[in-house]
This record gives C-alpha cells, sequence and structure tokens, in this order.
C-alpha cells in the first residue's frame, strides 16, 4: 500500500471514531426536564427529549476506547505494523513451529522401519488412520473402498506398482493420469470397435468382427501403454483392461466414454502438507489395507 | 392520540399490493426454506435433480426471503410512512405502479432463472446482469419516488423513519452497482470485474451491508413508526435516535471484512473490520432500547395485544443478535465459529426474529387500514396470538439447534489426539449434526406454517369485512 493510500486507511479510520465521539459529546444532555418532548409531531407521534442512557453511553465510549487500542498494538492503521509486531503469518509459523516441536518425534521414531513393515505395529496403524480420515478419506472414501474416479485402496491392484515405496511415493508426490481422447483419431466405429475387443479380453460378450476391427485399432493406437495383451504398464500409470477392475465404470458406454474423451485423473502431492514422517507412517498404514 | 383511518388523499393502492405479496413471498420463501433444511438432514429429498438440489434453491431462498418478503415489507411499509408522516400523497401513482410491478418482475426472473442454474456465483447477488440492470432501474425509480414525496412533505421536520428509510434507499443502490459490476460474456453469464481477495472483500462489503441497511436500517425505519404507533406512546429519545442513526450508519460500511477473518485479506483489513464490528454494538442497541423504552408506560398492553408481542420480541431479538454479532466478529471467537452453523444461527435470530417478526407486525397493523376496514382491525386478535406463539417457538427452536450445532462442529473440528492429528474427520462432524437439522427442520416449518395462518387471516381482512368500501374508506 503507497503512502498515500495508508494516511487515507488511517485518517478514514480515526476520523470516523472521532465523528462518533464528537456526535456522541453533543447529544449525551438536552437541559431539559425528563418527559420533555421535541415538540414534533408526526402522524401522532411524539418524541420525548430524554437524555443518553448512561450505561449506553459508556457501552460506547468503551467499545471506542478498546477500537483505538487494538490499533495501536495490532496491524489496521495502513502501514503501521501495530507495537505488538504481530502478523497472522508470524502467528502461524510460531503455532506449526511448536507443533513440529512436539509432535514430529512421535513421528519420526517409526521413520527407520521399512514401509511394508509398518502394518505390523498397532500404534502406527492407529495414526495412519487418523492421518487417512483426515486428508485421504474425502475421496478414498472412510473405508479405503474408493468411489467413482477414486481407486479402491483395499484390493491389492496398484496402478502405479505394488511396491510399498511407490505408495510412499504417491504420497509424497502426487500422480497425475493421462489418458488421451482418441475420438477424433478413430472415429465413433473405431470406438465402439476397440470397446469390442476390449470387453472380449474380459470374456465378455461382443461381435466376433468388431473385437477384430478393435485387435487391429488395439494394436495401432492402445499397446504404447496398456501393453499387447492390455495388462496396463504401472510405470505409466496406464491400467490393467483385464482384470475387472473399472475406475470410471465397467459398462459399455462407460468404456466408450473413456476411450472417446480421455480421463485425466489426479491425486495430489501430499508432500507440503505432511512431510516426510507422517507420510512414511501413511503409505505403511495403505500398504498394509491390503495384507 | 388521534388515529385516523380516513385519509382519501393516500395512496394505499401500491401500499395493499405490497402488504399482500409481503405474505405471498413469506409464505414461498419460508417453504423453500423448509424444503433446504429437509434437504441437509435427508439428502435424498435433493431427488438427483439439478434443479432441485440444495445448490440452486439455497440462492432461491435467501433472494426470495429477503428482497420478495423483506423487500416488499419495505416498499410497503417505506411508501405507507412517508404519506403518513409527510402528510403527502405520494407525487405520482403511475411511478408506484412501475415501482410494485418493476421489483415483482426482478422476483419472478430469480425465480426462473435461479433454479435453471443462471447464477454470478455472488453470495445475496446471484442474479445475472439483466436482471441486475432492471433491479437497479426499479431501485432508482423508488429513490425517486420516496424523495420525491419527501420533499413534498407538508412537515417542517423529517421524523426519523424516513432517515433510515432514505440512509437505506441511498446505501442499497451503491452496494448493489458497486457489487454487481461485471463483463456480460452472453444474455446469462458474466463475470465479476473484480479478481481473487479484491473480488471477496468487495463481495462483503455488499454482503454484511446488505445486513447493514437492508435488513437493519430499512426495517429500523419500519419500527420507529409502528412501535409508538401501536405503544400509543411517544418514542422514548429524540437524542438517542440521533446519535444511533449517524453512528449505525457510518460503521456499518466497515465491518465487512469481519466475513473473511483469517483468509488471505491483509492483516489490516481484518483488524479494522473486527474493531468496527465491536463498536457497532452501541449504535445497534440504540434502536432497541429506543424501541423496548418507548413502551415505559404501556407494559400492560403487551397482555391484550399480540400486534405489540409481535414488535417487542422482534426488538428484543434484535437485540441479542447484534450483541451476538459483535463478538462473533472477535477474531478468536471466529476462529471457532466461522464456518460452523453457529452463523446459520445467527443469520436466522435476525432474520425470523427481527425481521421477519418486525413485518409481521407491520402487516397486522398495517392491513386493516390500508383495505379500509372502520375499525382498523384484522379479521381475528386470537389467530394473531396463535402465530406469534408459533414465529415464537419456531424461531427458537431454529437458533437453539444451530447454537448446539455449531459450537459441537467448532469443537469436533478443532479437537485433536495425543500426536496432534485431528480426532474427528469432517463427515463424523456431519453425522453428529444430524439431529440439530431435525430440529431445525420443525421450527422452520412451524415458523412456515404461521405464515399460512397470516396468509388466511389476511385473506379474510380484505374480503370479508361488511363495512370495507376501499379507496373512498
Amino acid at each position: 500500500m503507497s503512502t498515500a493510500w495508508s494516511w487515507v486507511v488511517i485518517i478514514g479510520s480515526l476520523g470516523s471514531i472521532l465523528f462518533f465521539y464528537v456526535v456522541l459529546q453533543l447529544n449525551r444532555q438536552t437541559g431539559k426536564e425528563s418527559g420533555e418532548t421535541t415538540g414534533h409531531i408526526h402522524d401522532g407521534i411524539e418524541e420525548y427529549d430524554n437524555p443518553l442512557p448512561a450505561w449506553w453511553y459508556w457501552l460506547f465510549v468503551l467499545t471506542m476506547i478498546y477500537g483505538v487500542g487494538y490499533l495501536i498494538w495490532y496491524p489496521g492503521l495502513g502501514n503501521f505494523p501495530g507495537i505488538a509486531d504481530w502478523t497472522s503469518v508470524g502467528e502461524l509459523e510460531t503455532d506449526q513451529e511448536a507443533s513440529r516441536a512436539r509432535y514430529e518425534p512421535l513421528f519420526a521414531k517409526y521413520r527407520q522401519l521399512p514401509v511394508a513393515e509398518i502394518y505390523k505395529v498397532p500404534a502406527a496403524v492407529k495414526m495412519g488412520q487418523r492421518l487417512f480420515a483426515n486428508n485421504c478419506s474425502v475421496c478414498h472414501g472412510s473405508t479405503a473402498a474408493g468411489g467413482f474416479g477414486f481407486p479402491d485402496l483395499i484390493d491389492d491392484v496398484w496402478t502405479w506398482g505394488a511396491e510399498a515405496s511407490t505408495i510412499k511415493q504417491t504420497i509424497l508426490h502426487g500422480r497425475k493420469a493421462a489418458m488421451p481422447a482418441w475420438g477424433t483419431v478413430i472415429g465413433d466405429q473405431g470406438i465402439r470397435d476397440v470397446t469390442a475387443y476390449i470387453l472380449s479380453l474380459n470374456n465378455r460378450e461382443a461381435d466376433p468382427d468388431a473385437v477384430a476391427q478393435g485387435e487391429t485399432l488395439f494394436g495401432n493406437f492402445c499397446i504404447a501403454c496398456h501393453g499387447p495383451e492390455g495388462k496396463g504398464l504401472p510405470a505409466l500409470g496406464a491400467p490393467d483392461l483385464t482384470n475387472g477392475i473399472w475406475l470410471y465404470g465397467n459398462s459399455r458406454s462407460r468404456i466408450e466414454f473413456s476411450i472417446r474423451n480421455g480421463r485425466n485423473g489426479e491425486m495430489p502431492g501430499f508432500k507440503h502438507k505432511l512431510g516426510e514422517n507422517k507420510a512414511h507412517i501413511l503409505a505403511g498404514y495403505v500398504y498394509g489395507l491390503s495384507r | 392520540m388521534t388515529s385516523a383511518y380516513n385519509h382519501p388523499e393516500y395512496n394505499y393502492k401500491v401500499v395493499r399490493q405490497f402488504a399482500v405479496m409481503t405474505v405471498v413471498w413469506g409464505v414461498i420463501g419460508m417453504l423453500v426454506g423448509v424444503i433446504i433444511a429437509g434437504q441437509l438432514a435427508w439428502p435424498a429429498l435433493n431427488f438427483d435433480t439439478p434443479w432441485f438440489s440444495f445448490g440452486r434453491l439455497r440462492p432461491l431462498h435467501t433472494n426470495a426471503v429477503i428482497f420478495a418478503f423483506g423487500g416488499s415489507a419495505l416498499f410497503a411499509s417505506s411508501l405507507f410512512i412517508v404519506q403518513r408522516t409527510c402528510q403527502t400523497r405520494l407525487f405520482s401513482d403511475s411511478l408506484a405502479a412501475v415501482v410494485f410491478w418493476g421489483w415483482q418482475a426482478v422476483i419472478v426472473c430469480a425465480v426462473v432463472t435461479l433454479p435453471l442454474g443462471i447464477t454470478s456465483s455472488k453470495e445475496y447477488a446471484e442474479l445475472e446482469w439483466p436482471i441486475d440492470i432492471l433491479l437497479t432501474v426499479v431501485w432508482v425509480l423508488y429513490g425517486i419516488l420516496f424523495f420525491g414525496t419527501l420533499a413534498r412533505r407538508k412537515t417542517k421536520h423529517i421524523y426519523v423513519a424516513n432517515w433510515f428509510f432514505s440512509a437505506y434507499i441511498i446505501a442499497v443502490g451503491i452496494l448493489h452497482i458497486i457489487n454487481s459490476l461485471a463483463i456480460p460474456v452472453s444474455l446469462t453469464k458474466s463475470y465479476s470485474i473484480y479478481a481473487g481477495t479484491v473480488d471477496a472483500m468487495v463481495q462483503w462489503w455488499y454482503g454484511h451491508n446488505a445486513v447493514g441497511f437492508f435488513l437493519t436500517a430499512g426495517f429500523l425505519g419500519m419500527m420507529y413508526y409502528f412501535v409508538p404507533k401501536q405503544a400509543e406512546r411517544p418514542v422514548y429519545s429524540y437524542r438517542l435516535s440521533v446519535v444511533h442513526f449517524w453512528s449505525l450508519i457510518a460503521i456499518y460500511v466497515w465491518a465487512g471484512p469481519h466475513h473473511l477473518h483469517y483468509t488471505s485479506l491483509p492483516d489490516w483489513v481484518q483488524s479494522l473490520g473486527m474493531v468496527m464490528s465491536l463498536m457497532l454494538l452501541a449504535p445497534s442497541w440504540g434502536g432497541m432500547i429506543n424501541g423496548i423504552m418507548t413502551l415505559s408506560g404501556a407494559w400492560d398492553k403487551l397482555r391484550t395485544d399480540p400486534i405489540l408481542k409481535f414488535l417487542v420480541v422482534s426488538l428484543s431479538f434484535y437485540g441479542m443478535s447484534t450483541f451476538e454479532g459483535p463478538m462473533m466478529a472477535i477474531k478468536s471467537v471466529n476462529a471457532m465459529s466461522h464456518y460452523t452453523d453457529w452463523t446459520i444461527g445467527h443469520v436466522h435470530s435476525g432474520a425470523l426474529g427481527w425481521v421477519a417478526m418486525v413485518s409481521i407486525g407491520t402487516m397486522y397493523h398495517l392491513v386493516p387500514i390500508v383495505f379500509g376496514r372502520k375499525q382498523g382491525k384484522m379479521y381475528s386478535l386470537k389467530l394473531i396470538d396463535i402465530h406469534f406463539w408459533m414465529a415464537t417457538i419456531g424461531t427458537v427452536m431454529y437458533i437453539v439447534s444451530m447454537w448446539v450445532n455449531g459450537l459441537m462442529q467448532g469443537l469436533m473440528w478443532r479437537a485433536v489426539n495425543d500426536d496432534g492429528t485431528l480426532t474427528y474427520s469432517f463427515v463424523e462432524s456431519v453425522e453428529a449434526s444430524f439431529p440439530g437439522y431435525v430440529v431445525r427442520f420443525l421450527g422452520g416449518a412451524i415458523f412456515m406454517i404461521g405464515m399460512l395462518v397470516m396468509a388466511y387471516n389476511v385473506w379474510k381482512t380484505a374480503t370479508t369485512d361488511p363495512e370495507s368500501s376501499e379507496g373512498a374508506a
């Protein structure tokens, strides 16, 4: 804020308070007997000229004194930082520092355990459970069973790899899945054919001619990520299309939709929010869910 | 004190129209409120349709109760009061008709567009730009009608009720125009000209002053006429009117930032918002004192006059919510109350307890007069009394359940385990809120059914008085 604006704020706020004080003083006493009216009559309504109630007067004055004191102590008057030298960011950082000093050792002591061993320690599981409820359940569900677009974490199917360390990597840095949209490339007929082929991989009913056409298209466009047998590629987060698990629905129309329009799944990274120690325990907890 | 009911020179037609629509929109707006309260308890009531979902009905509820119900009550009472206290007829009957039909058109547009999902997404200012422009035009015409009539007054001094109506008309116009500035990209979509933190600050400068000038200053204008009229006593203190009027309107414009505590809003703005909100306590209470103390010497009337009961209880709720508001604006209290149901409870102790109750009391006083009933009385005093108890019980159920829910949510969200992790996940606090949601639904339903009782009473008053001969009464 420029110096000029700062003065506008200072003069505007203190000037307002001064204005209230002056209006209050000018009207505090009326110099009349109680029960006298002002003499105005409006549609039969008269007004007494009673003085201001003393307790009300003092209530107003006290809030003014408190207000001015607050503005001297805390930032409020433009660029004047206040004599307490307080900022909200400073308070947050102090609190975070205190909480780290108090709680971080509790989490840090499980750090030397391998991720894959953590689920065997009941105290660590308890911590993991709380971390999961507060950070993960919004998307993956309270029971970790997932939902439309959000992977099930209880089964032993891992799109990005089944290693415990991979799970930790996912929690720390997040994942961005990108299935491109093929609608304009292979056309409506192509989408129907590829879908038929994918259904046939799962032993579901499909027109044999379409399956044959689809297999060719699959070989041209899909195997780069999903592999020649449609088993997927964890390094790219490309799902296995043969295991009966469908993140975006298993109906023919859902599969067609995914091929036509693509999908962009995103798991956010939690490194900044949780830190390494908590992520380590959380990864162990999630790994343990499928054991 | 004389209560002459024969004033053929006044334009009561527009007052009658707005009074009837106050009741109609009150029933509709509160019914939508009851529906969305039900949806929060039983989500199946969204019926899996976009048009009937909470997200679209909620702005319909707020617009309907604030601008349709509250707005109609303010139009009816301000146009009634300005004529009677200035002893002059509205200066233009055709302008009055344009204001009435224009305002109804704005509301009908809201009723159609909001369920369709057409929204600017600004809270309490959801209407899209073509409707915003219509609203601006109608509001300016209303201002011309009001001030034009005030200028032709036959009295020397301007009555305090008209000060408040003047402030409300000017401020609401400015707030609406500045907050709604947007760049249209099609007939049904526009983008605010503000961005980020500035957008949030402008929005809450508007939002809180919608409370301050529409829901407070306007209804204080109403109170300053109907309380002394109904109590047949002089206003307690003219000096208090002067001080609390100027301090109220000058402080309210600073208070918006308390809606954005602990956000990216700069610290100095948050501090100023909090300090000014605290200083708002005394000016707000000035209005309550002036209303309630006006009754001194006439307390016995409360036993027999249910209209006066509505007015006095509305002032009590006004005093209570204007104490609660400054407390919730204190940053350390806000750290717990913000984002919880406490906020919703606070709003409704103002909206049901103050705004709706004072409007209802006003309508019961005004309807028999503008419908030309010789005795100046409603069809049934008994039904007013029943309505009073339904409204009071409904309001208390609503706000108490939201206090309980709000405190519980605030405490659950900040509870931590020995290792510093949160004790409860969010969904657990939602589950725990269920009983409160059911009580709130019931309280709201009772209040809404009370409005149906009122609708019946107003209908009977308007249609069955054998002596009624409207216009020439």
